[in-house]
């Protein structure tokens, strides 16, 4: 893990109406590290990821990407940037493969002429899409049949294998493991693992408390649009993290700067 | 990424053998691949039951001009309905280009506004009424698309609203009266002649079909639209530009009713307003008999063929057997709802894994 934060976001202010859904809230992410984004409903978890992600922008606080002060006007402003969200809708069109899933507005086209008339190289994408599963461990019954045909686990591998494919730099995972069985759950967290040590930087936002657990390196807490902690998760225990989350015991915020 | 590929490949993920994926491409581009089966068979057992009538050349070739014009207008049907939309409005606009056109072309000819036959008005006015069938039926369509995706009206509505606009507007311009007279040419060489035996009107629906299949099949435009048709959300996500491709659909249904609206009028040598209102509903059961589904995300050019075949081949058949041709409308629906109820149980299995 390196030691300057990859994506860092400081003092992030949110206001819906009345509602002030983040109130002054931090958040860093290193480079090669998972780190869980946790919190009860209403905590501001979702507001924090749609403004790191281009969704949402924030009324106050400013965002660094590799130190650099950025804004994200937009999704795919952010994609430009390296920045790639898997939601739980995962965003897959069921009725094509998980190659053309993969390449699903980023088409290859075939070289010379025929690309130039907007032919597509669907072979090309079936080779790359095949190193891109390989190399993240993720095994498909076959690469050819539709999305729609994949069991969860297999849908929620083809969506994040994608997201890893074109983010550069950070992955947010909106509870990736929230509709899967036990045997899915491990195959996705391994995934989750793989992805981080090609070295992005992944965000993982889940509920689970025992997946956090199992897969993040560090855990960071929101609660009432703040972040109330951050702990390495050698040093969590599920305890720890719900004290926090719940405002039972609330650890004292480490200066930044 | 070197070491990547030294790392063994999953089996799942190695090339699948050839039998497979031959028949994977066989059942994606025929839609299942038993509406095939049926036309085979229809025509086998006409062919076999009346060999000198039904499977005489001339028999074959007038099936064939039959098919011609609901063919053409059924491609620019299928990648809408690819794309999770349909088109109710193409028989009017078919009706609407042809009038246009063909009072442009009867203008350009010199010939008096009230002439009754044909004008011998050259190609090259027969040309710019082409473009201006061509044209009006693709307006039409950007007009459906824009009001689709702007206006986020349900394209039911839409459709169904410029079915009306577009006959109303073609009895506007006509008093609701047919442009009769149209060029010689443009009747006698397109409309009846014939280039090595295979008529010039099945001719062109046979080069819009194989443009169609290719753009369809093999182009990033095609990918697009069934990505569209699959997952609207995803594809706008995707960073595929959806209001663009969903209006160039329509367009690309309005400029088949084009293509569609000249080859009538070359056909009938008239225009033919009362002729077209349910053409929709033909092309519709036709596009999905051949294995597009309503929803959007699946379909194939080769399928569509087929669906245009089926029910030109059984009402010939039937008329040439001498059953009552009023059963062909009834076998109709019922192979329809046949097959979009194979459709629904594909769909489930295939979902349930």
């Amino acid at each position: 893990m390196s030691n300057s934060p990859l994506l860092q976001a400081k003092g992030i202010r949110r206001r819906f109406g009345h509602v002030q859904a983040l109130d002054g809230a931090d958040f860093t992410v290193h480079a090669g590290e998972i780190c869980a984004l946790i919190g009860d409903n209403g905590a501001g978890k979702s507001t924090l990821v749609k403004i790191l992600s281009g969704s949402d922008q924030p009324n106050e606080g400013e965002i660094l990407l590799d130190g650099q002060r950025v804004t994200f006007s937009s999704p795919t402003a952010a994609q430009a940037q390296g920045i790639a969200t898997v939601y739980q809708d995962l965003a897959l069109a069921p009725e094509l493969p998980p190659s053309e899933n993969l390449f699903l507005g980023r088409e290859i086209l075939r070289p010379g002429l025929l690309g130039r008339l907007g032919f597509v190289d669907r072979a090309a994408m079936r080779r790359e899409a095949a190193l891109q599963f390989a190399r993240l461990g993720v095994r498909l019954r076959s690469a050819k049949i539709p999305v729609a045909a994949l069991s969860g686990g297999q849908k929620q591998s083809v969506a994040i294998a994608r997201a890893a494919r074109w983010a550069s730099k950070v992955v947010f995972l909106d509870e990736p493991t929230a509709a899967l069985g036990v045997v899915q759950t491990q195959r996705v967290l391994d995934l989750i693992r793989q992805v981080r040590d090609q070295g992005l930087g992944v965000v993982l936002i889940s509920h689970n408390m025992s997946h956090v657990l199992e897969v993040a390196d560090r855990v960071e807490v929101l609660r009432l649009g703040r972040r109330v902690a951050q702990m390495s998760a050698r040093d969590a225990t599920v305890e720890r993290l719900v004290a926090a989350m719940t405002g039972g015991v609330s650890q004292p915020e480490p200066a930044h700067g | 990424m070197d070491d990547l590929t030294s790392r063994p490949v999953p089996d799942a993920l190695a090339p699948p053998d050839e039998r497979t994926s031959l028949r994977e491409r066989w059942s994606g581009w025929i839609g299942g691949g038993w509406i095939f089966a049926l036309l085979i068979l229809l025509v086998l057992v006409f062919s076999l039951l009346r060999p000198a009538q039904f499977a005489s050349p001339y028999n074959l070739s007038m099936l064939a001009i039959n098919a011609a014009i609901f063919l053409v207008l059924s491609l620019g049907q299928t990648f809408v309905i690819v794309a999770g939309g349909i088109d109710l409005s193409v028989g009017s606009v078919l009706v609407f280009s042809s009038i246009l056109s063909a009072q442009v072309m009867l203008a350009l000819s010199g010939a008096p506004a009230d002439t009754y036959g044909t004008t011998n008005a050259g190609w090259g006015v027969i040309l710019i009424g082409a473009v201006t069938a061509l044209a009006s039926g693709a307006a039409w369509g950007a007009v459906n698309g824009l009001l689709v995706t702007f206006a986020r009206i349900p394209p039911l509505i839409v459709t169904l609203g410029t079915l009306g606009m577009a006959l109303g507007a073609a009895q506007i311009l006509t008093n609701g009266l047919d442009v009769r007279a149209l060029p010689d040419l443009l009747v006698n060489v397109i409309g009846g002649g014939s280039i090595a035996h295979i008529p010039v009107l099945v001719l062109i629906a046979v080069i819009a079909a194989v443009l169609a299949a290719i753009l369809l099949h093999l182009t990033r435009f095609g990918l697009r639209t069934f990505a569209v048709g699959s997952n609207t959300e995803a594809s706008r996500r995707a960073g595929i530009p959806v209001r663009g491709q969903i209006i160039k659909v329509y367009a690309l249904s309005g400029l088949s009713a084009g293509l569609g609206a000249i080859m009538s009028t070359a056909r009938f040598s008239t225009t033919t307003i009362g002729g077209h209102a349910m053409d929709n509903l033909t092309v519709i059961s036709a596009v999905v008999l051949g294995g597009t589904s309503l929803f959007g995300g699946i379909g194939s050019i080769a399928g569509t063929v087929v669906g245009v075949l089926i029910p030109i081949v059984l009402l010939n058949g039937f008329v040439i057997l001498g059953i009552p041709p009023f059963w062909q409308t009834v076998t109709m629906g019922a192979v329809l709802i046949l097959a979009v109820w194979i459709d629904q149980l594909k769909r489930r299995a295939r979902d349930r894994g």
